[in-house]
């Protein structure tokens, strides 16, 4: 490898280079900050995420190429994620400015976290690599136990943080394990030589199996899939609730971008990694892993949530059914399946970050994260009322909403795909049916019951206005128009292959 | 022709919404006469909808094709024929008048309007689409207001029978919602539009589906989401409830436009697109409309509340409408879907009716009243005759359409249809025992001062009294215009079985 391939390698690294840079400016910047100045350092931060989105919306990822000896893809699949996470984590700082539980306390450090575990979502998605992969898996990891303990004198927080840190190192070290196995029996880490190596077909099928469950725990646990989500509910409850929404969207929809990639590419026959996802594991049903992994999420994810009377709690336990929902695009892992799910990961962002965000303010102006305290709150607040709903409802999947659309690609995928995926797809609808039930709870809360009409309506912040209608409203008009982000979602399921 | 009055009546009732939400809630007369200016409207571009549709021709009319989502084959696809143009005088009718019912809403009178006149845009969507993905937007899109509406504004145990409703019908749709996606993956090419799906139907019952006839398993799907809509027996249960505890207009509405979409559902859908499976559903489909005759009546008879009452015999009345179409004769067709309108209406007075004293003596305990007839002998006047249009008495609408049921369905399924006259004189009983304990017998002196029905809710009743009357005298106008459709219908279903040597 000589220089001027590391040059034009770097070419493909701007934005990751704008990244670092923004990154060691905020830092620099923070430390001609006092306390209550600190804030500042979060504006620097949410400024040149701004400008990494246009960089990263400006990149031509026409020709994908592998970069740095293949450690690194930059595709158009890679492309999507990035600008996914980017402006998941630009929403989540602009609510970070108005959440009181970081009011009065040195913020400098919490964004240059967040900055940090960007950057090492950018490397996660793009990775192809197995060390690229664990080291981009644990900078995303470490970042996120740093922050889910950000509130230090909290015993709530401090226990997320610890339990994260638990299970996460436990899990890592499976993955690991199961890393160093692959690498053992196939020669190689780089996934593109993996695939070549398992198409020969030297490598037995049973030992092969253990590999990848071992795997999976690995990334099944970067998504919170049952059984590897016992970390979520007490992280969610105790990280502080801006982080809480970010580690439900961010790094989920990472996490399911290197399932999708490591599989799709180590695992399938060579040259058409789309259509034949599954054929290096020919003698194992290896979807029926990922479908029961799926209905367990739903399944389990939907009948806790049920029993919540904490509303981050409950959006805990149907995060984690949404992971199942996206798990069934995974299951299907053709064209229409992985657009579907990068589809769904993006109407997620939406409707998640804005119940979280919903449940932030109402934290923050009437000190409440229980449910049933949401009484009467569609005439106290009418604004905020009516936005939460359109969350709720396209939570559930409800036609007119996003959510709606969301569903109905990943089940018009399972449908397509033929037989064997009916029952999957019958399933994953009646779980959505359950959800229903915890969902509208939350309606039930803010609109039913005796009314006694307040006599003064609440109106939020024009600021928080705004960030939820800019949420709320692409929710409700994603059916409508002929769908840009389905075209975008289309287009994206294009992985760099060597 | 190309024109866009189907859009503009399922639309306008949106664009009401949204004006009254724009109003100050203080302006209550404002609100409630705007919902009635914009339902009167709609109401008056039905009927004149009507006045230019072709009654001789079995096809479709008023075509509204757009390219909408090109990718997946969906069309913002209307259009109306013999069967859905009933159905949207029935709900233009039903939506003018239920504002009037609503007169007297007590409280977030600007919200209520604003969804209902958004429930009334599904409704219209539902019988106008011929997109399946279209109607599935409409179908459900009307489940939000209706969750609300009885949610808020609903009787003591509203919130229980708001989230009841709306799982049961959630559920429904989603096994809706698997068989149009098995319906378009099957179809070749791929699309919802529902006449190309007719043509094609003998490509479901060739498919198979989880290793059995695709026909079979998809019409068993969309039976389960459509009978959860009628209800049919044992999918009721969520019925008694909701009609109960739903403000009248919104028990109106239920009775008269929502449960028709279960059975317009099966007319529109499974029975032209499946049609092999139609036939081999048959009978099981006369035998769940006889036990909803019987049953619904029988329930109907143990009711002490009256609104209970009405809601089984809503039950009991679209068994009929179950067994006129399962026979598939053209005179059991026609009769099924004049029974639908024809229960629109009559369903639609009873609630009105029983609303109206609910609205005065606050309960409606068929036990506790007691000679009224001597006070407000208006009211009993008027509920004698809704009553008799209920049980079915000849000179009534009601009449017309069960003997076609009758006469329709005899011939095919002789036992069945003896059996399920047992239900007309059920019917008879309990209407007949509970117009005898409310209004005849000693005066209860409680209700001495009772106060007479009023003009707003005479003005509500008065048009459906005489539509039932005229229909019953009259009714050919009604069956010419639905005739050939259900005609066409009735041919092609047996056509298809011919060819499948059924």
């Amino acid at each position: 490898m000589n220089l001027n391939q590391i040059m034009t390698d770097l070419s493909y690294f701007i934005p990751e280079m704008m990244l670092t840079g923004i990154l060691l400016l905020v830092i620099l910047f923070d430390l001609f900050q006092k306390a209550d100045t600190s804030i500042r350092s979060g504006y620097v931060a949410l400024g040149g995420l701004i400008l990494v989105t246009i960089a990263l919306l400006g990149q031509d990822v026409s020709t994908s190429v592998g970069i740095f000896s293949n450690m690194l893809a930059v595709d158009p699949f890679g492309n999507f994620l990035k600008i996914l996470v980017t402006v998941g984590t630009i929403l989540v700082m602009w609510m970070s400015f108005n959440s009181n539980e970081l009011k009065n306390r040195r913020v400098g450090e919490y964004y240059t976290l967040l900055l940090t575990l960007v950057l090492g979502m950018y490397f996660l998605v793009s990775a192809t690599h197995l060390l690229s992969i664990y080291i981009s898996l644990e900078m995303v990891s470490i970042m996120s136990y740093l922050l889910s303990g950000y509130l230090k004198e909290q015993m709530r927080s401090n226990e997320a943080s610890i339990k994260y840190v638990v299970f996460g190192a436990f899990s890592s070290g499976i993955l690991l394990y199961g890393f160093s196995l692959l690498y053992g029996l196939t020669g190689s880490a780089d996934i593109f030589e993996i695939q070549a190596a398992l198409s020969a077909g030297t490598v037995s099928p049973a030992l092969m199996m253990i590999i990848l469950v071992m795997i999976l725990v690995g990334f099944g646990y970067k998504i919170a899939a049952v059984p590897f989500h016992f970390w979520t509910p007490d992280v969610y409850e105790g990280a502080p609730a801006p982080i809480t929404a970010f580690l439900s969207v961010a790094p989920k929809a990472a996490g399911f971008a290197i399932i999708i990639r490591f599989f799709n590419v180590a695992l399938s026959s060579a040259g058409n990694p789309n259509m034949e996802a599954w054929a290096a594991l020919s003698n194992m049903d290896w979807q029926a892993v990922m479908g029961i992994l799926a209905i367990l999420s739903m399944t389990v994810g939907n009948v806790i949530a049920l029993q919540q009377s904490n509303i981050k709690r409950m959006l805990a336990y149907s995060s984690i059914a949404h992971a199942g929902y996206m798990l069934l695009g995974v299951v299907v892992a053709d064209q229409t399946g992985i657009a579907a799910v990068l589809y769904y990961a993006a109407v997620y962002m939406l409707m998640n970050l804005g119940a979280f965000f919903v449940a932030i303010h109402i934290k923050n102006e009437f000190d409440t994260e229980e449910i049933e305290d949401y009484k009467a709150l569609g005439y106290k607040a009418p604004v905020l009322g009516v936005i939460m709903a359109i969350f709720m409802f396209s939570l559930t999947g409800l036609p007119p909403t996003g959510g709606f659309v969301a569903k109905f690609y990943i089940f018009r995928a399972l449908i397509e795909y033929g037989d064997m995926y009916f029952w999957l797809a019958m399933i994953g609808l009646i779980n959505g049916v359950v959800s229903l039930y915890y969902y509208m709870r939350v309606v039930k809360a803010m609109y039913f019951g005796k009314i006694e009409l307040p006599d003064t309506v609440h109106h939020a912040p024009v600021n928080i206005t705004i960030l939820l209608s800019v949420l709320a409203i692409p929710l409700l008009f994603a059916w409508m128009l002929g769908d840009p982000l389905s075209t975008f979602a289309q287009n994206a399921v294009q992985f760099f292959i060597k | 022709m190309e024109n866009h009055l189907l859009s503009i009546v399922t639309f306008l009732p949106v664009f009401g919404a949204v004006i009254i939400a724009l109003i100050p809630k203080e302006k209550l007369d404002i609100i409630r006469w705007g919902a009635a200016a914009i339902t009167g409207l709609q109401l008056i571009l039905a009927i004149w909808i009507l006045y230019i549709f072709d009654f001789s021709s079995s096809e479709v009319q008023l075509q509204e094709h757009f390219a909408w989502i090109p990718a997946f084959n969906i069309e913002y696809f209307m259009g109306i024929d013999g069967l859905s143009a009933p159905m949207i005088l029935l709900t233009a009718l039903l939506s003018f008048l239920a504002v009037f019912t609503s007169w007297n809403i007590e409280k977030a009178q600007k919200g209520y309007f604003a969804l209902f006149l958004l429930l009334d845009a599904g409704m219209m969507g539902v019988f106008s689409s011929l997109d399946f993905f279209l109607f599935y937007i409409f179908w459900e899109v009307m489940l939000l207001p209706m969750y609300f509406l009885i949610g808020i504004w609903g009787g003591p145990q509203r919130e229980y029978a708001a989230i009841k409703f709306f799982l049961y019908t959630l559920f429904g749709s989603v096994l809706l919602l698997l068989g149009m996606l098995a319906l378009y993956f099957i179809s070749e090419p791929h699309t919802f539009n529902m006449l190309i799906l007719a043509e094609h139907s003998s490509q479901f019952g060739n498919a198979l589906l989880l290793g059995m006839n695709a026909g079979k398993v998809i019409f068993i799907l969309l039976f389960i989401g459509f009978a959860i809509k009628v209800p049919i027996f044992p999918f009721h249960t969520w019925l008694p409830l909701a009609h109960v505890e739903a403000p009248t207009a919104i028990s109106v509405i239920l009775a008269g436009v929502l449960l028709k979409m279960g059975t317009y559902g099966f007319l529109r859908i499974s029975f032209p697109v499946l049609k092999d499976a139609t036939l081999w559903f048959a009978l099981p489909l006369a035998i769940l409309g006889l036990i909803n005759v019987i049953y619904g009546a029988m329930a109907a008879l143990a009711q002490r509340d009256l609104k209970k009452m009405v809601a089984y015999s809503s039950v009991s009345h679209m068994g009929f409408v179950l067994l006129g179409m399962a026979a598939l004769t053209p005179a059991g067709m026609n009769g099924a879907v004049f029974q639908m309108f024809n229960h629109g209406t009559i369903s639609a007075m009873l609630f009105m009716l029983v609303g109206v004293v609910y609205d005065r003596a606050h309960h409606r305990d068929i036990e506790g009243f007691g000679g009224i007839a001597k006070v407000v002998p208006i009211y009993a006047g008027v509920t004698a005759m809704a009553f008799f249009a209920g049980l079915g008495l000849p000179g009534f609408s009601g009449f017309i359409s069960e003997a076609l049921c009758f006469i329709g369905a005899f011939p095919v399924f002789t036992w069945i249809t003896i059996f399920a006259t047992v239900g007309i004189v059920l019917n008879a009983a309990y209407f007949l025992w509970a117009y005898q304990r409310i209004f005849m017998g000693e005066l209860n002196s409680k209700y001495e001062n009772l106060e007479e029905i009023n003009n707003r809710e005479l003005f509500a009743l008065i048009p459906l009294a005489v539509i039932t009357f005229f229909l019953g005298v009259y009714p050919t106008p009604m069956l010419n215009l639905m005739s050939s459709t259900l005609n066409h219908l009735v041919e092609a279903v047996k056509t298809a079985g011919m060819v499948a040597g059924l």
